[in-house]
């Protein structure tokens, strides 16, 4: 098991800049996320910890060993690829003997690795077939075989359940956890999908244009967005953003709606916004609709979910412009479309982001 | 398990085996299809089918009218009293194609013989009684020769198996590691190299040869096995690179990467990740690379004289020595003919898919 650390880790590809210096410490252990739009540079940065992308910049150390310039095959790490890579001339029992073999490991010991790893996984039966001849799931097992039967020190997956369907994606996401929480081994994840990173990273590594944008809890990033690019990425849908002028005591709104700030955001908010323009920041359940709401839109959609609903709501701008914010709902109560809302803010969950930096608002005291 | 009924069948079915369930129009569609393909087939056959009768033909026969194309025993025979009863009564019967299968053109192409003067034919006549003459040396009595040795007919075709069969391993071997890198590391100006590769391929060989030939005299490589087939690999090079470039692309690079994370070399995952699944495409390449090595004509004629002649432009020049020894070159075109058919027979499972140049996907 092992400590990653990242510092200053680059990647130009000619003059572009795939990943800016990044620093990044991954704890033993720890099951670490990338998560961002595609050709945001996660991919890249795990490819560079893997030893298949070479850094243009920084150092990459594996338990206090410098593995910046070492070759893949002598980082003690294993990959998991989104398209699985299982060798199509071999069957799954020799795509997963095929990492020890390397090693030359003894074949009592290789049988005695391989049979743990195979019940672990439930692939007994599958063991003398073709890759080719598995489903998207046992192929993902088999997978995941070859990975764990090396016992690395740290695994390195670049989207695994990319290519499964969704039901299957999120049985195979439990699995992957359990196991995890199992072994107990560092693992890096890179996916795009912020469900997936929420549901599985005991850490979040948020990653937009080559830069990291915000590290932290899957609470920290979802309450506590470093920046408007996080507040949006995460969450379906992302967090409402709505921008307005400070004035002393409360943020108007284009649409010439007041909203009073919480008093312990005052001082802050006064002293981060030269130029008074704030963007207010909260997440659907945030919101709750009351008679005496201080804040008026009229519902444009409603999505049933079943367990809850949610509302789109139209807010009034200037000129005739609106924006849209979303309302969670309680599913009992139906909101015909056109009906006009009021609806209140819990002021713990409000958050505030310079509109000019797009940086988040920091509490002093908080 | 759920039957078929209810689930459907996992994947869409595009051909079935079930008869009734194909539309009778693609049925129909179908058969004229194979219908096409036999008689291409046949009409490609024809000329191999001609050599193949011909080599086993007397001198009378293969110059016969009309052709004799049917092999009766003792048919040269039948066919010359056939042709009299024509003339004579204008009767026209089937024995006038027919011929009596002989390995006359075998011995005249694999034997050097010289008249046999009317002392010696008496002499290898008794010897011929007394059973001591072999069916080659009967062969050359009966007209009227004597074997004095063995021709060079093998000595080239053993030279054109050396300097083909070496061209193409080589060729076959450099383009794979050239594609492998044009496939998968950044060169610096890689189109510009491809492009120079392929244009080594665009002059005609005949427009060459005499470069060449000055150049070979000057190096000593003229008439030298070395010569003809570093000759054959420059000029196989570009196409086995190219051909395979495109074969190797194909493979998802992610194969290696695993192998190379898994804790093997470069390559070691070359070797065992990349080679097996490239197998397809190593045996069209090579397939192509024997053919234009082994048939190479112009290069052949103009570069090699005596040790590393190989066979096509000697069997070419039969034609020119005395009389037209048809079954002789028929004889010799056929044992031409075999090894390139048996490589392709062996990797025909390939070809297939190899010739689409990956055109399907899998």
């Amino acid at each position: 098991m092992a400590t990653i650390e990242l510092h200053q880790v680059e990647k130009k590809f000619g003059d572009f800049p795939a990943v800016k210096p990044m620093d990044l410490t991954i704890q033993d252990g720890e099951f670490l996320v990338l998560l961002g739009p595609s050709g945001c540079g996660k991919t890249t940065t795990l490819r560079m910890i893997s030893g298949l992308e070479t850094v243009t910049g920084g150092t990459i150390s594996l338990n206090g060993r410098n593995v910046t310039w070492l070759h893949p095959s002598e980082r003690d790490v294993a990959f998991v690829f989104q398209f699985f890579a299982l060798y199509p001339h071999m069957t799954v029992r020799q795509n997963i003997v095929f990492p020890l073999q390397a090693e030359r490991m003894a074949p009592a010991d290789i049988d005695k690795r391989v049979a743990e790893v195979v019940k672990m996984l439930r692939i007994e039966h599958l063991m003398s077939q073709r890759p080719g001849t598995l489903s998207g799931g046992d192929q993902q097992r088999a997978a995941l075989a070859r990975a764990l039967v090396r016992r690395p020190a740290a695994f390195l997956m670049d989207e695994p359940l990319g290519a499964l369907d969704a039901e299957l994606r999120e049985a195979m996401r439990a699995e992957i956890k359990q196991l995890h929480i199992d072994q107990h081994a560092t693992t890096v994840y890179v996916t795009h999908d912020q469900i997936e990173a929420m549901a599985m990273g005991d850490r979040i590594v948020v990653m937009s244009n080559a830069v990291v944008q915000q590290v932290g809890t899957p609470a920290e990033v979802y309450y506590n967005p470093a920046n408007l690019f996080v507040a949006r990425f995460i969450g379906s849908p992302g967090m409402n953003l709505v921008q307005g002028q400070f004035a002393d005591q409360t943020v108007r709104f284009s649409g010439e709606q007041n909203y009073e700030v919480p008093a312990e955001w005052k001082p802050a908010i006064k002293k981060a916004t030269g130029s008074n323009s704030v963007t207010v920041g909260f997440r659907p359940e945030a919101a709750h609709l009351s008679e005496s709401g201080a804040l008026v839109g009229e519902v444009y959609a409603v999505d049933i979910h079943g367990s809850y609903s949610m509302l789109h709501v139209k807010l009034a701008g200037s000129n005739g412009d609106f924006e849209i914010v979303h309302v969670r709902t309680d599913r009992r109560t139906n909101y015909p479309i056109g009906a006009q809302v009021r609806f209140d803010l819990n002021p713990e969950m409000v958050r505030f982001f310079d509109t000019s930096s797009e940086a988040a608002i920091q509490r002093e005291n908080a | 398990m759920a039957s078929f009924e209810e689930t459907g069948p996992r994947i869409p079915v595009v051909v079935s085996t079930r008869v009734d369930k194909i539309h009778p129009i693609s049925r129909l569609s179908r058969t004229i299809r194979a219908i096409a393909v036999v008689v291409v087939a046949l009409i490609l056959l024809l000329p191999v089918v001609a050599m193949g009768i011909t080599a086993f033909k007397s001198r009378n026969a293969v110059v016969s009218v009309p052709p004799s194309l049917i092999p009766v025993p003792n048919g040269d025979v039948l066919r010359v009293e056939a042709n009299e009863l024509k003339r004579d009564t204008g009767e026209i019967s089937i024995a006038r194609n027919f011929f009596a299968p002989t390995l006359e053109g075998f011995v005249f192409l694999l034997t050097e013989r010289a008249q046999a003067g009317p002392a010696r034919a008496a002499e290898l006549r008794t010897q011929a009684q007394e059973g001591q003459l072999s069916i080659f040396d009967q062969i050359a009595l009966d007209n009227g020769q004597e074997i004095l040795g063995p021709s060079d007919y093998v000595a080239r075709l053993r030279n054109s198996l050396i300097i083909a069969g070496i061209s193409t391993i080589v060729s076959v071997v450099l383009g794979l590691f050239a594609a492998y890198a044009f496939s998968r590391f950044r060169i610096p100006g890689e189109s510009d190299l491809l492009f120079f590769i392929l244009s080594t391929r665009m002059l005609p060989p005949v427009v060459v040869t005499i470069p060449l030939f000055l150049m070979y005299r000057q190096l000593n490589l003229h008439d030298t096995h070395f010569g003809m087939i570093l000759l054959y690999t420059v000029f196989n090079l570009s196409l086995s690179v190219w051909l395979l470039k495109g074969f190797i692309d194909e493979i998802p690079k992610e194969y290696e990467e695993a192998a190379l994370v898994d804790g093997y070399s470069r390559l070691q995952a070359f070797v065992k990740v990349v080679l097996p699944q490239a197998v397809g495409g190593i045996a069209a390449t090579t397939v192509f690379c024997l053919i234009f090595a082994w048939n190479e004509y112009a290069f052949a004629l103009m570069l090699t004289s005596d040790t590393a002649r190989t066979a096509p432009p000697s069997i070419a020049t039969m034609l020119g020595r005395g009389g037209i020894e048809w079954s002789a070159i028929a004889a010799g075109s056929l044992g031409f003919l075999i090894p390139v058919v048996i490589v392709t027979f062996a990797l025909r499972k390939y070809l297939l898919r190899g010739v689409t140049f990956g055109a399907i996907r899998k």
